[in-house]
């Protein structure tokens, strides 16, 4: 436990002390600050119609639910610059060498490493708990779907960090791991288009693997047991290859 | 302390090491050349654990590296060969991070890293970003993290390259002071510094062991006698030729007498015997200084004859 602290400490260090984070921070905010602003202004122009000619209009419909799943997408973007540093800079430094003479453990690498991001990334959606406090001040909005919505972001996020932790182990090259990272997690994302030219039992495996379709879910303010070990399988199965792919290497040298 | 039995090492299709055996005992500073690609990073790759060896075992402390890894890790310091650090860290944080890491108690982490700092003069650069200092500063924090946790092994890959002449006296005489406290194993190109600092040396080519003796015997064994006599230079030649112990002959006039270099069987001492084949034949024998050969050229004998 401690040696995962110590490392948590470590990735902190490096992703202050780079560039990337205030990038990608500034992007994300940038981004998720014009989304909110676009949907809150469209929302009160049609609000404003419905209150003349009538209609049922609501702030989890029309503000929350597409300002999730606008993050989300932002995130598909932006994560895998995250993770990509994670173990392919070490590599590419020569710092792996040193790191596996110390007493630490492959498990207390990858979780740590792992940690590392996903705290972060947790820094991240806390900048943008702005916007419901807003929300909250001028409007009455439903509290609730926000926060399974901000559960719903950690959770997706976290499942892309642990295949982005993987990718990272696979290759010492930073851009290649960002750009693999990008490329299948946008597939596993659109993989549910599949449902459409296939039949069931297929279709079913397909819809329910796909990263998106568990997570508007929580958007729209419920919480599956489903999802939730859907997200937290996928995190498993990222670090337990991770581990796999560490082990794998230091046998082929 | 150190315990490496029959290890060998595929790293794809080449095999790297080949049946490599060696001891060190506690206390001892152990000297580890080869030429470039011989296998000595490989080496020191496999006694810190970075992989396994494909065959053979290595015991450091008494446990296994492969099947007790922590317990040998923790009390191991490791330089690597190209020194990788954390540029965009600053030096204390640098070598706090390896002290927590490296499993030194919270308590004792300021106390260790202050050692270090001022074991490896540190003091002036204590707070800068490592990424801003010379490669000097830099190959000394190199060597303050793996002495951060006070180890009792350590494992050094070319630890005095990138020095100015100053501080790699500096660093040896903090290695030599290590000796017979620590067990260390020192790669080097600088010979020199082996004969000054090592107690043991271990030389390898090819992957395999070709000498593994103290720096003094290894140069005593390739040892060569030089001398001036008063003789015809042909007839010297021919005699000393018959002569079993002799080895090779260099001889030259030099105006009214001849010199020769004469090198003889490893580990023999051939001085009386020259002098009284000289005597009895009568000739004049004005000079004999026995020369030792130095470690460069014990070194580059060993490596070439095993090439051939």
């Amino acid at each position: 436990m401690r040696n995962i602290w110590v490392l948590l400490k470590k990735e902190w260090y490096g992703y202050f002390a780079s560039p990337i984070i205030y990038t990608v921070l500034f992007i994300f905010l940038l981004l998720s600050g014009y989304f909110f602003y676009s949907n809150v202004a469209y929302f009160s122009l049609m609000s404003f119609q419905a209150s003349q000619w009538g209609g049922d209009f609501n702030l989890t419909d029309w503000v929350i639910e597409p300002l999730f799943g606008n993050m989300s997408v932002v995130l598909l973007l932006l994560l895998p610059l995250l993770t990509m540093r994670l173990f392919a800079e070490e590599k590419r430094q020569g710092s792996m060498e040193l790191l596996l003479s110390y007493p630490v453990r492959d498990i207390e690498l990858v979780v740590g490493k792992f940690l590392g991001c996903v705290s972060i990334y947790a820094l991240m959606l806390l900048f943008t708990f702005f916007y419901p406090v807003l929300l909250a001040w001028l409007g009455r909005p439903d509290i609730g779907p926000f926060f399974t919505g901000y559960l719903g972001l950690l959770l997706m996020g976290s499942a892309f960090i642990s295949l982005g932790v993987f990718i990272s182990s696979l290759t010492e090259n930073q851009i290649v791991a960002a750009a693999l990272t990008f490329g299948l997690l946008l597939l596993f994302w659109v993989i549910n288009w599949a449902t459409y030219i296939t039949e069931p039992p297929l279709s079913k495996i397909f819809e329910h693997i796909s990263l998106i379709t568990h997570f508007r879910h929580f958007t729209k303010g419920v919480i599956d047991t489903a999802d939730i070990v859907f997200y937290c399988t996928f995190i498993l199965l990222g670090l337990f290859l991770t581990l796999r792919s560490l082990e794998i290497q230091r046998l082929r040298g | 302390m150190i315990e490496v039995t029959h290890v060998s090492k595929w790293l794809g299709q080449r095999k790297i090491l080949k049946d490599i055996s060696f001891r060190v005992e506690k206390g001892e500073i152990l000297g580890f050349l080869g030429p470039n690609g011989a296998g000595k990073t490989t080496t020191m790759r496999v006694l810190t654990g970075f992989f396994p060896p494909n065959e053979g075992s290595v015991k450091i402390l008494g446990h296994d590296i492969v099947q007790n890894p922590l317990a040998v890790k923790q009390r191991l310091g490791y330089l690597p060969e190209h020194n990788p650090l954390y540029p965009e860290m600053t030096v204390e944080g640098y070598l706090r991070f390896a002290a927590r890491i490296k499993g030194v108690e919270a308590k004792e982490e300021t106390k260790r890293v202050n050692t270090v700092i001022a074991e490896c003069g540190l003091e002036d650069v204590r707070y800068r970003l490592i990424r801003r200092l010379s490669k000097g500063y830099k190959q000394r924090i190199g060597l303050a993290q793996a002495l951060v946790n006070d180890p009792e092994v350590l494992i050094l890959d070319e630890p005095t390259i990138g020095l100015d002449p100053k501080q790699i006296y500096e660093i040896r005489q903090l290695i030599k002071s290590l000796a017979g406290k620590k067990t260390v194993i020192l790669s080097t190109h600088i010979l020199p510094e082996v004969s000054m600092v090592c107690t043991k040396v271990l030389i390898i080519n090819r992957g395999q062991v070709v000498a593994e003796d103290t720096p003094a015997h290894l140069m005593a064994r390739e040892g060569q006698v030089e001398i001036l006599v008063k003789a015809p230079i042909q007839t010297l030649k021919q005699h000393l030729e018959t002569v079993p112990e002799i080895k090779e002959i260099k001889i030259q006039p030099e105006s009214e007498y001849v010199r020769a270099v004469i090198r003889s069987s490893p580990g023999l001492d051939i001085r009386s015997l020259l002098a009284r084949e000289i005597v009895q034949q009568g000739w004049d024998l004005l000079e004999l200084t026995p020369k030792r050969a130095s470690l460069e050229e014990v070194f580059v004998q060993l490596v070439t004859e095993e090439a051939s």
